[in-house]
């Protein structure tokens, strides 16, 4: 039982950061019909960019105050993980919309080869850490031969992504921005005769994802204190399983498939082997898109012509 | 009738355009004046729907040109054409199937902005009084004719100077075909609202019409007054015969 509620804990802090990017690909998926296969490589390079702000924070500016930094390394994170992802949908996507399906796949990948190098080459291959932050651990229960603990920093994770969800939630569902976001994806031609500016929308949408990726990179440098620049692969690829999962397009399909992924890897690394456990989250991918290929929360939509 | 001297409000001159190789447009002339109901008519796969697309930018005229309002919008993109004043209620509606009614006409507003939406909303309640009752419903559920009267009230939130309406009768009831020719009618003569209709149904289409065109194949090969067109015999013989 005891491990039942750590891993619970485990899972969910962990389902959170997928949740964030999966975000990211669902929203490009829906409005695009492109897989953004660089979109991991975006949270890798925003996980550098949390890092470096950190570092340059305190050790050069002396800044000692965890609470501001870590607002203010989230804020330059989401801006300048923003930035890149804008300037990746202008230079290596917007020109092949309109050509054959695969093409902008094709550069996808080749931005995702291109982004990891870069970072390889400017960071080294080495593992960078950071020193641990916001270590104060809650002992839930204890005695009993297992303690449960939650720490502060798994409160601090799940609590920035549930308030980025719900801000990020009103945006789409109540501003003219989202809502022109969302007719673009239903239907761009016709968000066009609108007046709606089609291309302005599209890089909107690449931004809000990256800013969300980049959202999850700081928590995940924070987790873990070690990054690399080959970790935008699998935790990018788990947060396309999660999309998958929650059905590809669905908002809160991608959160929920996001804290289902985390869930699984956690339990399958505490109850079977934590050598396999990216073998269960990558099993999920080829069973959904076998069984259920629309995923939990795809379109079984009444449209009437 | 109308005022001594018409104001030209579009007009199209030897526009040609293409999907892919095969030319659908073959150099298509056609004027609007302001204040007017003008009526397209043709068979299926003539280019009427085309010429409607041409007019907003996709496919783009090849060839030949496009003025509202004296200006040249064939090389404008869609949507800073429709932010100039034209509104188009498509073939098929096009309604967003995944947005309530209300939004869907709030989409209609997102270039005429904040100030009238709330009038602009009520006017278009008060000609589509089911679109109140729907409001909060999404717009795939709807029926045929009540996404028409969408389709229309959401061109009609954007406060066109052109209203273009492809087909509005497809696939409808004769009764609410009637309905919503005779919303046509009345904003036309009481706003004076200029509308630019595409109808397969010729006969309807016609009589509503201050001028009619006729496109076979891409090219117009009938013009007159709607009157004009309806006595002709070989619009009778092509596009009447069966009764309406």
């Amino acid at each position: 039982m005891e491990i039942f509620l750590q891993q619970l804990i485990n899972g969910v802090t962990l389902g959170s950061i997928y949740g964030l990017i999966a975000i990211g690909y669902t929203m490009v998926f829906g409005i695009i019909g492109m897989v953004n296969f660089a979109h991991g490589d975006v949270f890798m390079v925003s996980t550098f960019i949390a890092l470096i702000a950190f570092l340059a924070l305190t050790q050069i500016l002396g800044a000692t105050s965890l609470p501001f930094c870590f607002i203010a390394v989230l804020i330059g994170a989401m801006v300048l993980t923003s930035l890149w992802s804008y300037m990746i949908e202008r230079l290596a996507y917007r020109r092949l919309r309109g050509s054959f399906r695969l093409a902008p796949l094709i550069s996808a990948i080749g931005m995702s080869i291109f982004l990891s190098n870069l970072v390889y080459v400017l960071q080294g291959p080495r593992n960078k850490s950071m020193p641990p932050l916001f270590n104060d651990v809650i002992q839930v229960t204890q005695g009993g031969g297992y303690d449960v603990t939650l720490s502060v920093k798994q409160i601090l994770i799940v609590a920035v992504t549930a308030l980025l969800l719900a801000g990020f939630w009103l945006l789409v569902q109540k501003t003219s921005l989202g809502r022109a976001q969302r007719a673009c994806e239903q239907d761009s031609r016709m968000a066009a005769l609108l007046g709606i500016d089609v291309d302005r929308t599209i890089s909107l949408t690449f931004v809000i994802g990256a800013a969300l990726a980049a959202v999850a990179g700081v928590l995940y440098m924070l987790y873990y204190g070690v990054v690399n620049s080959s970790d935008g692969f699998i935790p990018g690829v788990k947060a396309f399983t999660a999309a998958v999962l929650g059905g590809i397009g669905s908002l809160p399909g991608a959160v929920l498939g996001g804290l289902l992924i985390g869930l699984i890897e956690t339990f399958w690394s505490a109850y079977f082997s934590s050598d396999y456990k990216d073998v269960a989250a990558f099993s999920i991918l080829a069973v959904t898109l076998i069984f259920m290929p629309s995923g939990l929360f795809g379109r079984p939509d009444v449209e009437k012509v | 009738m109308k005022a001594a001297l018409p104001k030209l409000l579009l007009s199209v001159h030897g526009v040609k355009a293409f999907y892919g190789n095969i030319i659908a447009l073959k150099g298509v002339d056609l004027t609007i004046n302001e204040g007017e109901i003008v009526a397209l008519i043709g068979a299926n796969g003539a280019g009427k729907t085309t010429l409607m697309m041409t007019i907003f930018g996709n496919p783009r005229a090849q060839e030949g040109a496009i003025l509202f309002e004296q200006r040249d919008i064939a090389a404008m993109k869609t949507h800073d054409i429709a932010r100039l004043g034209l509104a188009q209620s498509p073939e098929g509606r096009r309604i967003f199937p995944r947005m309530t009614v209300y939004e869907n006409l709030q989409m209609g507003a997102a270039i005429s902005g904040q100030a009238h939406f709330a009038a602009d909303l009520e006017r278009v309640f008060t000609i589509f009084p089911r679109l109140k009752e729907r409001s909060s419903q999404r717009g795939g559920t709807l029926s045929g004719g009540e996404q028409q009267m969408l389709a229309i009230g959401r061109a009609l939130m954007s406060r066109p100077r052109l209203l273009m309406l492809d087909e509005p009768s497809l696939g409808l009831a004769p009764l609410i075909v009637k309905q919503i020719f005779d919303v046509i009618a009345a904003l036309n003569k009481e706003e004076g609202l200029t509308v630019f209709l595409v109808e397969q149904n010729a006969y309807h289409a016609l009589k509503l019409a201050d001028r009619g065109y006729v496109m076979v194949n891409g090219l117009i090969t009938l013009s007159g007054s709607g009157r004009e067109l309806l006595a002709r015999p070989e619009i009778r013989a092509a596009y009447l015969e069966g009764g309406h």
